[in-house]
């Protein structure tokens, strides 16, 4: 196999902060190389260095024998490289071959070439098994299909190297199953494609041969046949790092019980009759494939939306449809499932984002007036107690990382002893060490009594961490099963939505 | 080369960015006056001799930029919310007529200082109910509110034309267009005798310090800036969108209401659908160079009523057309926008 890609020696350098440092990395024809690290290794720097992005400050990159100009994309695209952001970079209100097409023509001329345009993505898309239909809007397409629409895009522009930036982040477990099918076919007809990821599983799933990136630098480089998850896992982190594990324990009283709830979002009925006991001291999973009621149950539970029929009741108080404010106020936790969209206001400064849910308490504000001593020390105190690397409490939340951002909302929520939390997707897009000081926090809570829904489509976190668990299908949940006697086989069935209806178990 | 946000935007660089901007709007104003053929720092020089000469030239620039305070702050604490109410002209003159015929003769007899301040009160609901109907259809059906309070300026403005033509004309204006005027006894006191300053510059500036503990010190402030930027979280965190919006509409079309009453009040006696040139509009000026900072809005509305003034006495003694005033005020928005660019972003390569 012949060498499609050279990286040597590349260095580049943010401020005091070095993120490559002296990388070289290879690409052969036909190959899947996985760059795997943590968040903040310097995988996606090394891309954009490569796509034309950003500048090295030293090294070399060749494409196909021949170096590539540094910091000029349109220069990347024309040796044949294609890459697709972690964060699409499509219009939506264009169709789908409009948005392939675009900025692949000349700016003057007097017709498009629609014809040939859609002839050629036709075609291609029946070569590579990426089906779409050109006409359709990219606004109302799925996560999956607009991804396949960036993969075509740089299809369309003749890549021969193929570069995507976390690909999986976005999608459900079956649609990456596909995806991954897809690259292999890819690969078949001469294609070299290189993925970035922190997930063990998917890396060791998908690639050829898996570059690992810690700090900068690369640290190791492994054939797929010969390492392991567990090694790829010291590689990353640098020591190994453990997810904590949960003690057994007594379960105390119900604290948080639903009963034939029903929540209409965007007037669709997208919870349907569910039913949980979640008890003090118990973390209950609720698992699931994304899409199946997962989104109106967190906004449920975060006083978001009110529920149509049935009860919520926290300790025999009725709590459904109190608004967050008042749910906050009995002793509800939330977490929630978008950090960035939902979590944070990220032009402010962290200590207004430590507050925000209780500033209307005597305890942030009296008369109306924020008490900002108090909020700035309650920040501080959470920075320093929840380890939120790199915060101040005067600095804009959006310049920390995701990891440290999620580690304030979590200080935010378990600064109070809450009675009951509510943790929708709390780990996602997190690296390791990051997952780790989550668990840890929430296993703490869960021995301090709190009694936490945990809803995660991440099912090895959720097996891990839940007392018990229940699926959700279709905006149903099936009956609890205790983790103990949770199989995988079994599991698999409830998130299929095979289960015993009520009446046979609990 | 690309561009990328600073971390932290360096105060030194924040404070010179509105003289910066001011700097360059003058420099590309300049080539208009020489075009018209005079010298532009003597025509500069002339302008500040019209706006700050004279004991009577600095009291007529403060007049000018009473108005101004309010228009200023009544955008930046919409602007800080992210509720872009372009309406403070049409506020400003619905807050004016709202005065003159509350002040004519409803209310009559009462104490100057009780009159005077149920008509601020007046001016203010005026400015505050017009605009709320376009944040309620925003809240409610997500019209565009850059669209609806535009629109509503013209509507007013006709509305305005309409009622001084007819029901609240003023019988003795010798058949000129014109307002029933304000019952003497409730003039706004001169702040200095034999000029037209009057107390309404107190009021200016104690707006603004309100205004600053509003928006900096409440917890209304921090709700309606994070609704602003984040309405998604600023729900989660259970922030009332529908009260902050309103809160916002009501407060900041208040303040434009208010510049109009004022007006009339200490000024104008009487409204015309020509007192008020344009001090809705240059309001966003005003804040804009700002940076919809409170304090900042008095400097600006100072610096934007030196130019206009300035540029009358500039006319007379040059010959340059005093609509170079709009031009300098225009081009100052633009540079300003783009002072703010590069104060909140960098240039890398």
């Amino acid at each position: 196999m012949s060498t499609v890609l050279r990286l040597e020696r590349i260095t580049k350098s943010f401020g005091s902060v070095t993120a490559n440092d002296h990388v070289t990395l290879e690409l052969k024809e036909g190959e899947i190389l996985a760059l795997l690290g943590e968040n903040g290794a310097g995988k996606t720097t090394l891309m954009n260095i490569l796509f034309g992005h950003y500048a090295a400050d030293e090294g070399t990159v060749k494409v196909f024998g021949k170096s590539l100009p540094s910091g000029r994309p349109r220069a990347a695209i024309r040796a044949g490289v294609g890459m697709v952001h972690q964060h699409f970079t499509l219009a939506g209100n264009l169709s789908v071959l409009d948005n392939v097409m675009l900025g692949s023509e000349p700016l003057f001329r007097v017709r498009s070439r629609r014809a040939e345009g859609r002839a050629r993505l036709l075609a291609l898309s029946e070569r590579f098994g990426l089906s779409v239909d050109p006409d359709a809007r990219v606004s109302g397409l799925s996560v999956g299909e607009r991804q396949r629409v960036e993969i075509l895009k740089a299809l369309y522009r003749d890549a021969r190297i193929l570069i995507l930036d976390e690909p999986t982040a976005v999608l459900a477990r079956p649609e990456a199953l596909r995806l991954f099918d897809t690259l292999q076919s890819m690969t078949r007809q001469g294609l070299s494609i290189i993925f970035i990821s922190h997930k063990l599983n998917e890396v060791m799933a998908a690639a050829n041969r898996i570059a690992v990136l810690r700090g900068g630098r690369k640290v190791a480089e492994r054939t797929n046949a010969e390492t392991s998850p567990e090694e790829l896992a010291e590689l990353m982190v640098g020591s190994r790092v453990t997810r904590p594990k949960r003690e057994a324990h007594a379960i105390g009283a119900p604290r948080l019980v639903a009963e034939d709830v029903t929540v209409h979002l965007d007037s669709k009925p997208s919870l349907k009759g569910v039913s949980f006991t979640a008890h003090a001291g118990e973390i209950l999973g609720i698992i699931g494939v994304s899409g199946n009621g997962q989104v109106a149950l967190g906004s449920l539970l975060s006083g978001v939306a009110a529920p149509e029929t049935g009860r919520l009741t926290l300790e025999g108080r009725e709590i459904g449809g109190l608004g967050p404010r008042a749910l906050v106020a009995e002793g509800v936790g939330r977490i929630p499932e978008d950090r960035h969209a939902e979590g944070i206001v990220g032009e402010l400064p962290v200590w207004e984002n430590g507050v925000l849910e209780r500033l209307a308490t005597p305890r942030f504000s009296s008369h109306g007036f924020v008490r900002r001593g108090a909020a700035r020390s309650h920040a501080a105190g959470l920075i320093k107690r929840f380890d939120v690397r790199g915060a101040t409490p005067e600095m804009r939340i959006r310049l920390l990382s995701g990891g440290n951002i999620q580690k304030l909302i979590l200080g935010r929520v378990l600064a109070v002893a809450p009675k009951v939390i509510i943790a929708n997707q709390p780990t996602r897009g997190l690296d390791e060490g990051a997952i780790a000081a989550v668990h840890a926090e929430l296993l703490r809570a869960r021995e301090a009594g709190a009694a936490t829904i945990l809803i995660s489509e991440d099912l090895e976190e959720a097996v891990g961490l839940s007392d018990r668990l229940q699926a959700i299908v279709g905006g149903r949940l099936s009956q609890p099963v205790a983790a103990g006697e949770a199989d995988s086989r079994r599991l698999g069935l409830m998130m299929a939505g095979v289960w015993e209806e009520p009446g046979n178990a609990d | 080369m690309r561009i990328e946000r600073r971390a932290r935007v360096p105060w030194s660089l924040a404070v010179s960015a509105p003289f910066a901007a001011i700097a360059a709007a003058l420099a590309l104003s300049a080539v208009l006056i020489l075009a018209a053929g005079v010298n532009p720092l003597l025509a500069y020089v002339e302008m500040l001799r019209g706006a700050l000469g004279s004991r009577l030239a600095v009291t007529e620039m403060l007049t000018r930029a009473v108005p101004l305070v309010l228009t200023g702050l009544a955008v930046a604490v919409a602007f800080r919310a992210r509720l872009w109410n372009i309406g403070g002209e049409g506020q400003f003159y619905l807050g004016a007529l709202a005065v003159a015929w509350v002040g004519h003769d409803l209310i009559s007899g009462l104490p100057p200082a009780a009159g005077i301040a149920v008509l601020t009160f007046v001016g203010m609901m005026a400015g505050a109910l017009l605009l709320s109907g376009p944040a309620y259809l925003r809240l409610r059906f997500g019209v565009d509110e850059v669209v609806t309070t535009l629109l509503m300026n013209f509507v007013v403005i006709l509305f305005v034309g309409l009622m001084i033509e007819g029901p609240l004309r003023d019988p003795l204006a010798f058949g000129w267009p014109q307002s029933v005027p304000v019952d003497g006894a409730y003039h706004l006191p001169d702040l200095i005798p034999n000029t037209r300053l009057h107390i309404g510059l107190l009021i200016a500036l104690a707006a603004a310090g309100i205004v600053w503990l509003i928006v900096a010190r409440t917890v209304f402030g921090t709700e309606a800036r994070a609704a602003g930027f984040n309405a998604r979280a600023a729900e989660f965190a259970g922030v009332s969108l529908p009260r902050t919006i309103i809160g916002v509409a009501l407060l900041s079309g208040g303040l434009a209401g208010l510049a109009g009453g004022i007006e009339v009040m200490g000024v104008t006696r009487g409204v015309t659908t020509t007192m008020s040139p344009g001090f809705g509009y240059a309001g966003i000026v005003v804040a804009m160079l700002a940076a919809l900072h409170p304090a900042g809005v008095v400097a600006a509305a100072v610096f934007v009523a030196t130019i206009f003034v300035g540029a009358d006495a500039m006319s007379r003694a040059t010959g340059v057309p005093s609509f170079i005033a709009d031009v300098i005020v225009a081009l100052a928005l633009l540079t300003m926008l783009v002072a703010l660019l590069f104060s909140t972003y960098r240039i890398r390569r």
